[in-house]
């Protein structure tokens, strides 16, 4: 408990919004540091979606009744939320999925499926998750088109020395990057990518799920074309994710999913499609879902952007101090001012499941295996990492208790 | 809680028993727990009757209980026939592991099972349950 925090965030009275963080895990208070798996919820979101179905759910956009134009509302009005959250220049750019996955996947299909070619690449990452890094790969397979992967440095950073070399080897069609690493922390340099993307006539996608929770993200700023992200990852509920895309892009583009409320006239010879941001939401949305979104979106400007980026940052930079110190312990990953609130790490000799299971005894939930990243476990060299992760409501104290985990694991491994 | 990693379990993930790789083995296969993406190779060699197993080896990287139930595995069926083997329950290796386990380390505790069954039906066409083809199609595939 020696960190100070610069930051105007009180994470134990924010703690008091969590009633699933009130509860004790092997007779120890739970110490839930795998968020970057899934946040944990606040009793506003949860009240939010209980209100919603107590007093105004109904499908959306169709009914002419006072309940169904009060669940559109809501459901709308949580897209405005959702779009200025991200500083979308209008809501009809944001499109509701089910996570930040299916929005990359609608990328990868309604954009890449019909602009790739054989003469194109498609470039990722060393660093990404799999969710944007298997479409492209399905997708450049399926058009013929290139597959490339910016390399990683030894801290691993994107190498951007080798964009020159990728340029040289065709035409670079789609960018696809993350803005932080799901794995390590790693903040990456989307801007300059962006502005490289575009110098080659490319795409730039964005995997943000890992981003939009902890810091301020603006799709305008960072000038990329399409940035994709999840609720749940953002106190907000499971079920419910969006993707924003340049308008001009999109509205070039085929529907992702066929069927009701995309559509603008069905006929037997022909159909046509809805407008945006209709067009990429076919069948009854997670209504309820967005609604918790919404209130997500709320609860963090509440609590402040800023405030949680720094306050994260103190924490992982005591995180990594603290780790440090315990034997044969190997950290991945950038500087602290260089990466978001994630430590990964591995312990010699000790396989990182027995790593997770010896700190669940001490109340300590940590996420053990390959983060769904295994172009960079390969990169690594291993099978599986540990990894810590951290949000508005971790303590320092949690911290030090996985410290003292560490220690018991090398105590029982030897 | 510690149970889990009671002695013996530590003993045979620090001192695997025939860990390594048979060069030439008459059976061999490999696998992969996707949700963990530990691997396991299995080799196994037959006595003169082409049945008997006379040794059995793995290698691979995995945690301390998918490493000492392979361990623990490749003892155990040491002496025994192909068929005998591809016989041999989930329950008897559990038993032998002598622990109780989440349905998540179950998976790294039957990896190797899957694994050495994977071989001997490739090998010896005996039965495989389809609780392990996918096992045996992911081998393929790649």
């Amino acid at each position: 408990m020696a960190v100070e925090t610069r930051a105007a965030l009180d994470a134990r009275k924010l703690r008091a919004d969590f009633p699933i963080l009130q509860q004790e895990i092997n007779g120890k208070p739970l110490a839930y540091l795998d968020s970057a798996a899934t946040a944990q919820k606040p009793r506003q979101v949860l009240d939010a979606m209980t209100h919603f179905y107590e007093t105004s759910h109904a499908n959306v956009h169709r009914g002419v009744y006072t309940l169904a134009e009060r669940a559109t509302e809501a459901f709308e009005g949580a897209r405005e939320k959702v779009a200025r959250f991200v500083n979308a220049p209008s809501s009809r750019e944001l499109i509701f999925t089910r996570n930040a996955t299916e929005g990359l996947n609608l990328v990868a299909y309604g954009y890449g499926l019909a602009s790739l070619g054989p003469e194109d690449l498609v470039v990722v990452t060393e660093l990404e998750h799999h969710s944007n890094f298997v479409p492209w790969q399905y997708v450049a397979k399926r058009t013929g088109a290139g597959f490339r992967m910016i390399s990683l440095t030894d801290t691993g950073e994107l190498d951007l020395d080798s964009l020159d070399a990728i340029a040289a080897e065709g035409q670079v069609k789609v960018v696809a990057a993350n803005l932080v690493s799901n794995a390590l922390g790693t903040v990456n340099p989307v801007e300059r990518l962006a502005a490289w993307a575009h110098e080659q006539g490319a795409a730039m996608v964005v995997d943000a799920a890992q981003a939009v929770p902890h810091r301020a993200v603006d799709v305008q700023a960072l000038g990329c074309d399409f940035l994709a992200f999840s609720a749940h990852k953002m106190c907000g509920p499971s079920g419910a994710g969006a993707v924003w895309g340049r308008r001009e892009l999109l509205e070039r583009m085929e529907p992702f999913n066929l069927g009701g409320h995309m559509i603008r006239k069905v006929q037997f010879e022909e159909t046509t499609w809805g407008d945006l941001p209709h067009k990429f939401e076919a069948g009854t949305s997670p209504i309820a879902e967005a609604v918790g979104f919404g209130a997500a979106v709320d609860y963090l400007l509440e609590v402040g952007l800023e405030a949680i980026e720094q306050y994260e940052h103190d924490l992982v930079a005591y995180a990594l101090e603290r780790m440090a110190a315990v034997p044969g312990i190997q950290m991945y990953g950038p500087p602290p001012e260089r990466r978001a609130g994630i430590a990964a790490f591995n312990m010699d000799g000790i396989h990182p499941h027995d790593v997770a299971q010896v700190l669940d005894w001490e109340g300590v939930a940590i996420r053990a295996g390959h983060h769904c990243c295994q172009p960079l476990m390969t990169r690594l060299g291993v099978a599986a990492t540990n990894r810590a992760s951290f949000y508005l409501y971790t303590l320092p104290d949690e911290i030090d208790r996985l410290t003292d985990g560490l220690l018991r694991a090398r105590k029982v491994f030897g | 809680m510690e149970d889990l990693y009671r002695e013996v379990i530590l003993d045979h993930y620090k001192n695997p028993r025939g860990h390594g790789v048979i060069e030439d083995a008459d059976a061999s296969a490999e696998g992969m727990n996707p949700l963990c993406g530990d691997e396991v190779a299995i080799y196994v060699s037959f006595e003169d009757d082409g049945e008997t197993i006379e040794e059995a080896k793995f290698s691979g990287r995995g945690c301390a209980i998918s490493q000492a139930s392979t361990s623990m595995l490749m003892e155990m069926v040491q002496g025994r026939t192909a068929s005998e083997v591809s016989e041999l329950s989930k329950d008897e290796l559990l038993e032998e592991i002598g622990i109780p386990l989440t349905p998540i380390r179950l998976k790294c505790a039957l990896l190797g099972l899957g694994v050495l069954k994977v071989a001997l039906h490739r090998t010896k066409g005996t039965p495989l349950p389809a609780e392990w083809a996918g096992l045996d199609e992911e081998f393929k595939v790649s």
